[in-house]
């Protein structure tokens, strides 16, 4: 028998049974459309944070003091790290050949004040290259000073929901706040960005790196951030990196992490969590494999004469079970296919009302759903057909 | 018309028994008869005699459990169950009482049906299927599915169907046993015209008209050949006497 002839057949017998294909079709169905949807979901998080990750550039090398092994040795050695200070910074940036930002990040959370409009907010201290490494721009105003790493102006730069909050009816440039204790002249205000990653642009106040360091009464930094020319630059930056430091402090006492490597772990846990997600939907899908297989049974029962005939002219066993198994996977391949479209339609939907949210579904998933349902078709598919070629011709014919 | 071919269908004392409780059940008991082919053929017998025992064995639908059942000099009694329903394709066409069409199909696929598990091309396909339901009278029917057609035409579909594979045999159980008189007689003229082109006619039956039409009459009881007549010699008394 020729395969079309079969597919044929078998499509056929499930579309002149309408009402009762449909039914069972839709299990398959809604199976597909929560798996593709929920992957959507899962993989739009990932494509989010990646684009976020990657609007700051992926040549990027963070610094940060401590090192989160515990490291062996003496008593005394080890243990409670050294600062990273400013001269850590310009080491780095004197000694370290090719490096093309060198940022140093204070940062904490203070009062600032217009009078008696005050806003806890965070404040960052950093030099002018800030705005490049993170790629910001200026509404109003100027950045901070630029080559201000020892001396500490006392100006401050406002992102654009502090200006609003502060100064709702005037512009806020050359005018003094007042932060914490410290008194500081702004200078300029930042275009809105809204959320990045781990600040609010819009929620925070800007200072020279010294500056803030007096502010939080701190001597160390929160970071550093170095950015490289080149990607492929990024490894031997680190290690050289680390190797400067460490020869500094006399001891590794620092963690050099690459924006890669932040991108990739956060990838693999939206990814295992797009996966598991994923499994549950898998999941319904099995069930919906249930309802094939009762629809198949009730098929093969109902057309036990049928079965006689095909048999009395001619269809071999082997002819039988692949008729009926081939309608088992057609019924949960269309209802599969129906899934897709309907699921992607959700998703459109759920885009539309969310477009900031890049939720689209995963081509991997796609093609495996579809091939799980063939397979929980023909699975699910294998007992009833079973059942079809076991049946006695003589009986069958007989209607028994 | 004529019985005078080469024996087409030979059966060497046959048996076909079931296991029933302790003693198995004897449906049929030492059965021979040759069949030449181009015969016309009646089985009767009363309910129960093994009539359609005989006839599901020379369908190859079921297997004699002793004995030996030939077709055209080739021992099928013991094939597989595989080989069985290439010789059903080929050698045998069913008729049956309740026409046994499928009923999502139209007339014109019930009919395409044993070339479809055959493999036929499909053009090939079409043009046989017209030719048979032009055979049968049904040309302009061909669309319809069995709910639109009157019972004489189902039968009509289902003997198009039996013979689109040129079967030497065409194996018909109570074939208007469902019909009444007028379209019984029209079918039973259809097949004994198949019959007079060559092929080979057995019909189960409990209508005697028919049976005195046949070449031969067989008559079963209790699952043996209790006589064996030419059909115009079938005589009233033996018929109410073997009929229940």
């Amino acid at each position: 028998m020729r395969p079309a002839d079969v597919l044929a057949f078998s499509w056929t017998a499930l579309t002149r049974h309408r009402r009762r294909s449909t039914l069972s079709m839709l299990g398959v169905t809604v199976g597909v459309a929560s798996v593709v949807v929920l992957t959507s979901v899962g993989e739009g998080a990932r494509r989010y944070v990646s684009r976020e990750f990657a609007s700051l550039g992926t040549n990027l090398l963070i610094v940060v003091p401590g090192k989160n092994e515990t490291t062996g040795g003496f008593f005394g050695a080890g243990g409670v790290p050294n600062d990273l200070t400013l001269d850590d910074v310009r080491a780095v940036a004197r000694d370290v050949h090719g490096s093309r930002l060198v940022v140093p990040i204070a940062m904490g959370n203070d009062t600032v004040a217009n009078g008696e409009r005050r806003r806890q907010v965070v404040v960052v201290g950093s030099t002018s290259d800030f705005l490049d490494v993170r790629r910001l721009q200026v509404a109003a105003g100027s950045f901070l000073p630029p080559a201000d790493l020892e001396r500490g102006a006392a100006v401050a730069v406002l992102g654009a929901k502090v200006a609003r909050e502060l100064f709702p009816a005037e512009s806020p440039i050359g005018r003094v706040v007042r932060i914490g204790d410290w008194r500081v002249r702004v200078i300029g205000q930042l275009a809105p960005r809204g959320r990045q990653l781990d600040l609010d642009i819009d929620d925070l106040v800007l200072v020279p790196v010294a500056t803030g360091m007096r502010i939080f009464d701190s001597t160390s930094l929160f970071q550093i951030l170095i950015e490289v020319g080149a990607h492929s630059d990024l490894e031997s930056m680190q290690e050289r990196v680390l190797a400067l430091l460490a020869d500094r402090h006399g001891e590794e006492d620092v963690t050099a992490i690459t924006q890669d490597a932040v991108v990739g772990s956060l990838n693999e846990i939206l990814m295992a969590l797009t996966l598991a997600v994923a499994g549950i939907g898998a999941i319904s899908l099995a069930v919906a494999g249930l309802g094939v297989m009762n629809l198949m049974l009730v098929s093969v029962s109902e057309r036990t004469a049928e079965v006689g005939l095909l048999k009395a002219v001619g269809a071999t066993g082997r002819q039988v079970q692949r008729l009926f198994l081939a309608e088992a996977v057609l019924l949960s391949l269309s209802g599969a296919l129906v899934g897709l479209g309907l699921g992607w339609g959700l998703v459109r939907g759920f885009v539309a009302l969310y477009p900031a949210f890049p939720a689209s579904p995963p081509a991997w998933a796609v093609v495996s759903v579809l091939v799980l349902s063939v397979a929980v078709g023909a699975l699910f598919g294998v007992l009833p057909a079973r059942r079809a070629t076991g049946l006695d011709p003589v009986e069958a014919l007989a209607g028994r | 018309m004529s019985a005078s071919g080469a024996p087409m269908i030979e059966l060497d004392g046959v048996q076909r028994s079931y296991p029933v409780g302790e003693t198995p059940l004897l449906a049929l008991k030492d059965v021979s008869v040759r069949i030449p082919e181009g015969e016309y053929l009646a089985v009767m017998g009363p309910s129960g005699s093994g009539k359609s025992t005989l006839l599901n064995i020379l369908g190859c639908l079921d297997r004699p459990t002793a004995g030996s059942y030939r077709i055209g000099g080739r021992e099928v009694g013991q094939l597989s169950a595989d080989a069985l329903s290439e010789v059903r394709r080929h050698e045998i066409g069913f008729v049956f009482q309740s026409f046994h069409l499928i009923g999502r199909l139209t007339a014109d696929e019930n009919v395409a049906l044993p070339m479809l598990l055959a493999g036929v091309p499909e053009e090939e396909r079409r043009a046989r299927v017209s030719t048979a339901l032009d055979e049968v009278g049904l040309a302009e029917r061909s669309g319809h599915r069995p709910n639109e057609l009157s019972g004489g035409e189902c039968q009509r579909v289902a003997i198009a169907r039996a013979t689109v594979m040129r079967p030497h045999v065409l194996l018909a159980d109570e074939p208007t046993g469902n019909l009444d008189t007028a379209n019984g007689e029209q079918i039973m003229q259809l097949l004994e015209r198949m019959n007079a082109e060559g092929l080979t006619l057995i019909v189960v039956t409990h209508d005697p008209n028919i049976g005195r039409r046949s070449d031969r009459v067989l008559v079963l009881r209790d699952g043996e050949i209790v006589q064996r007549v030419l059909g115009r010699e079938l005589r009233p008394d033996t018929l109410l006497e073997s009929s229940a």
